[in-house]
Order: C-alpha cells, then structure tokens, then sequence
C-alpha cells in the first residue's frame, strides 16, 4: 500500500482488442433470492440491493418466490412487444442511415425493462421516461406511426416541431415529456408523485435514468424528497454499463451497487436481472403495491447491457470490446423470454420467425404513411409562426412583434 | 383596507389563493411551523393544513424539480427560494424544465409554478444575501418576471403570478419588507403605515403582470427604476425638487415598452437605475429598447445608475449600493449634455 493518496480513476475492464470481462458483476441464482412481504421494514429489504433478483434461470425455466405467475397469453403479449420494439429500432437506424432522420436512440438489449415495467404498472401512474425507454409507447399502444412522425417533425408531429427525434410525450396516456438534459424528470416524477399523495389519488409516478447520469445532483434530490415525503413513485436506475464511452464505475457503482443507494436514503433498493422479464414485471409489481398502498418510494436497479451505441451519433467499437454483448452473462432479453415460452409449449421458433417477418412489414407500412405526413427534406409542415407559439400560454407583444418581423423577413426574401 | 407591510400582504395574497384554489400549495425551507425566515408564510400551515404548507429540504433544485411535477399533476405550487442568492442550484430545473416544458411538449404539459425569492441588499448580508439576479432570469424564454415595490402591488401581483398559468419568478425586495427606504442608513426606518401603497385591501385583487406603474409623472427626465431602488429615486427627486417622471418597471418580462418609450418620448432624457450589477444587467436591455424606439427624441445619451460589477461587498455596504449622490450625479449628467 503506498503511503500517499492515490487518485483512483475506475477503468472499464475491457476496451477495444481486450477481451471481454464481466467477472466484476456479482450474480446470483435464479431464485435464490427470497421475496420480503411488501410493506416490509426497509432494513429487511436491504439484501435486495447487493444481490440480483432474477426468475429466469439459464434453461428458461421460472424459478422461486419472485416468479410473478404471468398468464401464458401475458408472456406472449410481453414477448411480441419487445420484437415490435426491436423492429422499431431496426427500420428507424435504418431510416437514419439513409438520412431520412437527424438522430435515432436504439434501445436494444433493454427491451425488457420498459415493456415489463410498462405491462406491470396501471394506466393512471405517470411514466418519466429516459430516452432510451420507447418501450413505454408500445406497452401503452401507441401506433408507430406517431412516433415515426415525430422523428421526421412533420405534420403528425406531437412535438411540433420543437424536439429532437425520440422526445415524444403523450399526454392522454399518462407519458412525460423528455427533456434532453438528463435526470431532470427524476425530482420532477417526485414531485408529481407528492401530488398525488396530496391530493389522495393512488397514482404512481414512476421514472427511468441511466446509471450514468444518477451522479447528477437532481437524481440525488429526487432521492431526499421522495423518502422524505414517502412519495408514491418508483425510481428506476437501467444500469446499461456504459454511458456513451464511460463505464458505470465512473459513476459510482464499483464499491457498491447503484441499489444500495436506496437503503442510504431510507427506501428499498432492488437489484434485478434486467434481462429477465419476469423478474422485471414482479420487481415492478412489489413495488407499485407498496407505493400504492402507503410504503412510500422503492428504488430499482435494472442490471442490464447497452447492446447498441448509445446513439446515432456514436461508435461503440471505438471504447469497448467488439463483442463484448455476447459475454454478457445475462443474455439477451428477448432471447431469454423466448426460450421461456418455447420451455412452456406455447411458442415455437416457427411462430417467432413468422412474427418477426411480420413486424418488419408493418414497419415499413408504418414508415411510408409517416413520410406521407411530411418530410425532413420538406421541412417543417408548421407554419413558421408556430415557432413563437408555447413559449406562453398567451403570446406577449414583444413575440408578437418579433414573428411579425421574421414574416416580413421572408416575404422579402 | 388594512395597513399592511410588504410582509402581511405576501402572506395575506397566499392566505387568499389558499382560500379561494384548493390546487395553491406552499413549499419552500423553513415555510412551515415557523412561517418562513422572513415571516412571510406565518400562519399558514396552521391554517392549511401540512399537506399544502410544508418544509422542504435544503435543496433549491429539488424544490424546484418538485414543484415542477407537482405543477403537472395539477397543483399550482408556491415556492420559496429562501434568498435569491440561493436560487443558482435550481437553474437548471428553471431554465431547461419550467420554462421550456409548455414549449417543447406543443403545450401538452405545464406547471404554473410561481417561485418567490428575497432579492437586494442593503441588510447588512454580504455577498450571498444581497443579490439582485433578475436580470439573469429575464434572459429566460418561458418565464415571468416580476419585482413589486410596496405592499399593494406586492399582494396584486403575488396573485397574479400565482394563478399564471406561465412560471413566475417573483422577486421580492427584502430591504422593503417593513418600509419603504430612501437611500440614507443614517435616516431612522421608516414604516409602511404611512404610506399611501401600504393601505392594501384584505380580500382578493390582482394587478396585471407586464404593466408599470408611472409613479410620479414629470417632464424634464424619465427614471425608470424597480424595486428598492424606486423609493430611493422618490426621495431623490422630491429632495432636490425635480421635475422628473419615475416609472417603477414591477414586471421585468413581460416588458412594458409602451410605458417607458411614451415617457422618454415626452421627456427626452432617460435615467435607469437598478441595484444589480450593471455589465449586461436589464439595465442594458432597457436602454437598447429605448435608443432603438426613441433615438430621435433623446437630447442626451440614456445613463445608468447600478451596482458595482463586484460582489456586493459587507463592509463596504453603501459605497457598493446605488444611492442619492449617484443618483444625482446621474441625472446632472443626463440633464447638461445635450443633443
């Protein structure tokens, strides 16, 4: 041991020509980690943040007291949702590719958690998403169309406009807004959950956030205020290893994992195999029950793989082991869910294939009626003067004098 | 009516929007069992209940980030940001999130949260109790600004910005919480109680935020001025027998040009004094409007009388602030150079 403090700055355990290697994560048995009652104490909920929640073991068999019971015709549902999302991605990288749209997210590897999570939780909880959990929009049957739309900010463009491709909202179905700074919504999901609990309803809130960003002041706020208040929400930290080139150790998590943060501020902290559906959903359920019925705030780590770049506007290889996804020791989510039903006898390789096919179809139909909303090529389908709308509820002079001079601009022009 | 001083008619305007919108809560550090620093939400949580009057952490940008979900879950939350100077942790929340979430949604979400903050020096509170950030905050698309001078616009606005359907920062003079102030610490305190604008009605009003209010009219020079620093201009024309016209700005954005350019276009001089620092203070934008509106009608160049651009000093307290013989120095200046 040297005698002088030494800056420790945590590494990623492999980079480009190394081989991959996950011996840092600490895994647990299928099964093997027992389910606390729901409004149990949180110090009797504090094995489940250093161990890892997980149902599915490596055969696809469900195992132990965390296994939700999913109906089969549940799994199925859950299943061709995370294909629908993964063809989504697919033709939208696609479509960037072409230059048809300026920027795309893939959320792939993390299907899981978005549509387990979305299928677990009720339509009245309010959902904070990140950008990465578009999984959200097909559990709450959002048509594609719309969200291909707002990528092209075309006519059907919910955003008008004003957003960057993939910061959709959806209002009648209780789905934020995405802001682009990232952890905001955190202490803002708090907050609507605060209300809830002030005006007596049984709404949760429920809000998503990298592990990257969770060394953000806001998400420590968040924190504070929702276990102070008792807050009916559930925080959820998609622990996808890296944030763009950064690995998670960076952001806190090598001497303790990002759930143990939950038992610090009060509140339980779950680690769960985020690549593992049915563990995903009865994390999930726990959780929403016991918010829902006074136990306050639970935090959940998802422990899963960034499989994609982090963006369009990223290259992977250029930080991390190229095949470092199949080293990852839990898999693939759609993959493990599949197995799963094929274990069942109520799927078949055949009938996943066939939908597969069929989804990427639907894409493609999908894409062709939003092109014919409107273009990134044509530019906006709003009038101009919609730049200065929303700023205020009520436009005030000094916006009304400038549209007018922009309008007289390009009359001139 | 009642004599109230700005104190009673903040707390009288929540006392009332309480009343009226079971939506209106209160947060903020110290707000409730011991009705803030200031006093000014005495009372209230006896009277309301802890569900809608309630302490918070000592965290500006989890109140803030709160309150913000709180306003689109239907609540329209006051907040305090105990001292203005304080307010920087939440920047972030007010800049990327309150202001631009009516915008970036198309109008879908929107939190019509009001944040109240103590502004200004001259209390003796050095460098991080005497600051006067407005002019930051009116660099923001997507918020109101507002700053009243006395207690009766202090209690129509306050309503006002609460039932805003926009965000509001309301920034609140603290000098002038018990009286109005005129330049001099020398000088004996004064009172509200014998002000006229200290007689504030006890019921429900609203004052219309982006309007100011030409507080003496005048025709030999515009003063526009806001906050504390409108008393201190008083004092000054009244004392050296001025014919000028003192225009007390009360909301910064929306900006009431109107106002501004048809008394500059009357008097043809211009003074703008504000406490805040003066390099890109509001200060500046005041008089590139005013140049850029009334350029032909000016006989002298606009002068500025402001805060030194240095942290407000404690011991140096009032060679830092604005007072009368700056003021004065100001005005021969805008009164002997001509066009």
């Amino acid at each position: 041991m040297s005698q002088k403090p030494q800056l420790r700055v945590p590494g990623a355990p492999a980079r480009p020509g190394e081989k991959p290697d996950f011996s840092y994560l600490k895994l647990s048995q299928a099964g093997s980690v027992d389910k606390p009652a729901v409004h149990a104490p949180v110090s009797d909920t504090e094995y489940l943040s250093k161990q890892l929640v997980r149902v599915l073991d490596d055969n696809g068999v469900a195992q132990g007291s965390w296994n939700p019971g999913l109906s089969v015709e549940k799994l199925r549902h859950g299943l061709k949702l995370m294909l629908a999302v993964r063809a989504f991605d697919d033709r939208m990288l696609k479509v960037h590719r072409q230059g048809k749209i300026s920027f795309y997210i893939q959320c792939r590897g993390e299907e899981a958690i978005s549509i387990a999570q979305g299928l677990a939780l009720r339509e009245g909880d309010m959902l904070f998403p990140s950008y990465r959990n578009q999984g959200l929009y097909f559990a709450r049957e959002r048509p594609v169309v719309d969200l291909m739309c707002q990528c092209l900010s075309n006519a059907r463009d919910m955003c008008r406009g004003r957003q960057l491709p993939i910061m959709y909202h959806w209002k009648e179905k209780n789905i934020f807004s995405i802001s682009g700074n990232l952890t905001t919504q955190v202490p803002q999901a708090v907050g609507w959950a605060m209300a809830s609990a002030i005006k007596g309803e049984d709404h949760l809130a429920v809000t998503w956030t990298g592990e990257g960003s969770t060394a953000e002041s806001d998400y420590h706020n968040a924190l504070t205020f929702a276990n102070v208040y008792q807050a009916p929400c559930i925080i959820n930290v998609v622990n996808n290893q890296w944030a763009i080139s950064t690995f998670q150790g960076i952001a806190g998590g090598q001497d303790s994992p990002f759930a143990a943060r939950g038992p610090g501020y009060g509140m339980p902290g779950i680690r769960v195999d985020g690549n593992d559906f049915l563990a995903i959903y009865a994390v999930t359920e726990w959780a929403a029950e016991r918010a829902r019925t006074g136990g306050g705030p639970t935090l959940i780590e998802h422990v899963t793989y960034r499989a994609s770049a982090h963006s369009t506007s990223d290259d992977p290889t250029r930080y991390r082991a190229k095949d470092e996804q199949d080293h990852f020791p839990l898999g693939d989510p759609v993959e493990r869910l599949k197995k799963h039903l094929v274990g069942l006898g109520v799927w078949t390789q055949e009938e996943h294939d066939e939908l597969i096919t069929k989804l990427d179809a639907s894409m493609v139909d999908s894409w062709q009626e939003a092109l014919s909303y409107g273009t990134t090529e044509e530019g906006s389908s709003f009038a101009v003067d919609s730049m200065f709308d929303d700023v205020y509820k009520d436009i005030p002079d000094h916006l009304v004098a400038q549209r007018e001079k922009l309008k007289r601009q390009l009359q001139n022009q | 009516m009642a004599k109230m001083n700005m104190v009673q008619a903040l707390n009288s305007a929540m006392d009332v929007m309480m009343e009226r919108d079971p939506t209106v809560i209160v947060m903020g550090q110290d707000v409730g069992y011991f009705g803030g620093v200031f006093n000014c939400t005495a009372g209230l949580q006896e009277r309301y209940g802890e569900k809608r009057v309630f302490d918070t952490p000592i965290s500006e940008a989890g109140i803030v980030g709160t309150a913000i979900g709180m306003g689109v879950n239907g609540l329209r939350p006051v907040a305090e940001i105990q001292f203005a100077d304080y307010i920087y942790p939440a920047f972030d929340q007010i800049v990327s999130e309150l202001a631009r979430l009516r915008y970036r949604s198309a109008g879908d979400f929107t939190s019509p949260v009001t944040l109240r903050s103590p502004c200004g020096g001259g209390i003796r509170g050095g460098q991080t109790h005497s600051q006067s950030p407005e002019g930051i905050f009116t660099h923001i698309c997507g918020i109101k600004v507002v700053m009243p001078s006395n207690p009766y616009d202090a209690k129509g606005l306050l309503i006002a910005s609460i039932e805003d359907d926009d965000p509001v920062v309301f920034f609140e003079p603290k000098r002038l919480y018990n009286g109005p102030f005129f330049g001099n610490p020398k000088q004996p305190a004064s009172t509200w109680a014998s002000h006229p604008k200290g007689e504030v009605d006890e019921g429900y009003y609203s004052l219309p935020i982006g309007k100011a209010d030409v507080v003496r009219s005048g025709s030999d020079l515009t003063i526009i001025t806001y906050g504390t620093m409108v008393h201190v201009c008083e004092a000054v024309v009244r004392d050296n027998e001025l014919d000028a016209e003192i225009i007390d700005l009360r909301s910064m954005l929306p900006l009431d040009i109107d106002t501004l350019v048809k008394s500059v276009d009357k008097t043809g001089r211009c003074l703008i004094v504000h406490e805040a620092t003066r390099f890109s203070g509001f200060g500046a934008e005041l008089s590139a409007q005013i140049q850029e509106r009334c350029f032909w009608n000016l006989s002298a160049p606009i002068q500025r009388v402001t805060g030194w651009d240095t942290p407000y000093p404690h011991a140096f307290e009032w060679e830092y602030f604005p007072g009368p013989s700056r003021i004065i120095a100001a005005i021969e200046k805008v009164m002997r150079e001509s066009a």
